[in-house]
């Protein structure tokens, strides 16, 4: 192709906006982020939980999410060795000043199962939008487009993980954006910056270079509820069975 | 030309048809904003509507730019993986200006508690202690160092054990 004028008219500016993100280098500026060399996912590795709630805290700071919602929970499982199929779950204020202590020798087995939107790449819950206010991005984020949401709740009741709100002051709905502010700018989630054990990593399943990809081959890896075939990309590792 | 001679009330439907179109698509291009469609059924724009919001978290990376002699004795100690702003909150404000606000030092004995009060819900490897017996009511930093908590993993920590253990503080 030869280059004309006309051309170089048209691209001499758009280098110049590209060059100038490139000196500017810090990961806030996000220049070089293309939404299709990513597909995000967040795993959850179970036995390193210690339900702190340093996740649900930081994410209450990082998103402004109001009092008594969440975006992230940490609930707590109590299986019976006589009710495997019953177990007791509780997540006083979404744990997030921790859990109750238990005594050694308590009956049963004890676990933490921190829950958060399961970034579903075939989710229910923007099939039943009705005005194409929430929906994938193209790597892999469930988003809400707050302008656009009537606040008719349709997805709430739709996503099979109760993940979503409405909040209550803004009337339309919310829930967990994976901090998309901030993984496109090469830091990561505010649960995964605060959790301690490493009980929470974010995932790129686009990146070869992602521990992800070793992780996933060495361990027996879950989602939740897999039988609603809702492509959900937040892998538990060492989930029990009694978990829902 | 016979054939059409009654049709002219099918003309003006076939107008009024065509008039409501373009009213139609003259609002719809007005109301429907320019990025709706770019990458599906939705506003494009939202996209970068939500990845602008403010960072609160500002990263360990950060905060070992600057405070290289804290990220020094962390790393080598038993909190190497536990970042900054898991103990110190989300400091974002104070390391974009360190100067516009200073953090208040997190108190050691409700902080650590958060993490290491003994019970048998946490796995069995994590080093828990029942807060109680453990301190006799001491703040934790008085004993340990929280970035390098093991004591005698560095020389602060060795004496000031040493030093409330003599002062009869130690359990
Ligand atoms: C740009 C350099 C810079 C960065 C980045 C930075 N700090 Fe600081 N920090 C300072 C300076 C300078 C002071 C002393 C300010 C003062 O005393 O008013 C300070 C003070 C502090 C203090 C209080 C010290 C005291 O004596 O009370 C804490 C705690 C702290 N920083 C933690 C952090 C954390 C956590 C981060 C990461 C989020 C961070 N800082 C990032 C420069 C920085
Ligand atoms: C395990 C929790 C924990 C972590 C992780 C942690 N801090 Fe601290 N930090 C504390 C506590 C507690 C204090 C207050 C100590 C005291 O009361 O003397 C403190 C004090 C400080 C101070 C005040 C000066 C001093 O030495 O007492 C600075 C600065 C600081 N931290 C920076 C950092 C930075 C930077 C990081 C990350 C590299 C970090 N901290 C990680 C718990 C933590
Ligand atoms: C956010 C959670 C968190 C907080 C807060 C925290 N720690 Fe830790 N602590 C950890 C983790 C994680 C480890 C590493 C455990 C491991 O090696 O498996 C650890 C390790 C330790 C160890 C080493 C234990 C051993 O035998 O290896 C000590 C001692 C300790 N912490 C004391 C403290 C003290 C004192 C404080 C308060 C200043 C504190 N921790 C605050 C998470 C935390
Ligand atoms: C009077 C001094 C003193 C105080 C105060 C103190 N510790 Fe310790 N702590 C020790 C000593 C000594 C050890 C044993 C040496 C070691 O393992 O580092 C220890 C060990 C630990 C361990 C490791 C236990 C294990 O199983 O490996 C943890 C965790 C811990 N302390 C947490 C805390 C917390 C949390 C507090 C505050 C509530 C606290 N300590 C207050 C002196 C103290």
């Amino acid at each position: 192709m030869k280059i004309s004028r006309r051309h170089i008219l048209v691209l001499l500016p758009a280098a110049a906006v590209a060059w100038k993100h490139v000196l500017a280098g810090t990961p806030e500026d996000a220049p070089n982020y293309k939404l299709s060399e990513h597909w995000w996912g967040m795993l959850i590795d179970i036995p390193k939980c210690i339900g702190c709630g340093n996740c649900v805290r930081a994410c209450q700071t990082e998103n402004d999410v109001p009092d008594g919602f969440f975006r992230t929970w940490v609930e707590r499982y109590h299986v019976s060795d006589y009710h495997l199929e019953n177990p007791e779950v509780i997540s006083p204020d979404g744990g997030k000043e921790g859990f109750p202590a238990v005594k050694a020798g308590e009956e049963g087995k004890f676990f933490f199962v921190p829950k958060m939107c399961n970034h579903c790449s075939d989710s229910p819950c923007t099939q039943v939008c009705p005005v194409g206010a929430t929906f994938v991005t193209p790597d892999g984020v469930v988003l809400i487009d707050q302008q656009y949401c009537l606040g008719c709740a349709y997805c709430v009741q739709a996503c099979p993980y109760g993940c979503r709100y409405i909040h209550p002051t803004k009337k339309v709905a919310d829930k967990c954006t994976l901090c998309y502010h901030r993984i496109t700018k090469g830091l990561t989630t505010a649960c995964c910056e605060a959790c301690p054990t490493g009980a929470r990593q974010l995932a790129d399943l686009k990146d070869p270079k992602d521990p992800i990809h070793e992780f996933l081959k060495t361990h027996s890896v879950q989602v939740l509820k897999p039988q609603m075939a809702t492509g959900a990309k937040a892998f538990y590792n060492g989930l029990d069975g009694s978990v829902r | 030309m016979s054939g059409l001679k009654d049709a002219g009330h099918l003309f003006r439907f076939l107008g009024l048809f065509v008039i409501a179109f373009l009213v139609f698509w003259l609002i719809r291009g007005y109301v429907v904003p320019k990025s709706f469609g770019e990458y599906g059924h939705y506003r494009g724009a939202a996209i970068t509507d939500i990845a602008n919001h403010p960072v609160k978290f500002a990263g360990h990376q950060a905060c070992e730019q600057c405070h290289t002699d804290i990220a020094d004795t962390k790393t080598k100690g038993a909190h190497a993986h536990v970042n900054c702003e898991a103990c110190h909150g989300a400091l974002a404000q104070h390391a974009n200006d360190p100067t516009s606000m200073t953090p208040v030092k997190p108190d050691s004995a409700v902080l650590c508690a958060r993490c290491h009060t003994a019970s048998a819900a946490k796995p069995k490897g994590f080093p828990q202690v029942d807060i109680a017996d453990h301190s006799n009511g001491l703040p934790c930093a008085t004993c340990h160092n929280p970035h390098s908590p093991v004591i005698g993993s560095d020389a602060k920590t060795t004496d000031a054990a040493s030093a409330t253990a003599a002062t009869g503080g130690a359990k």
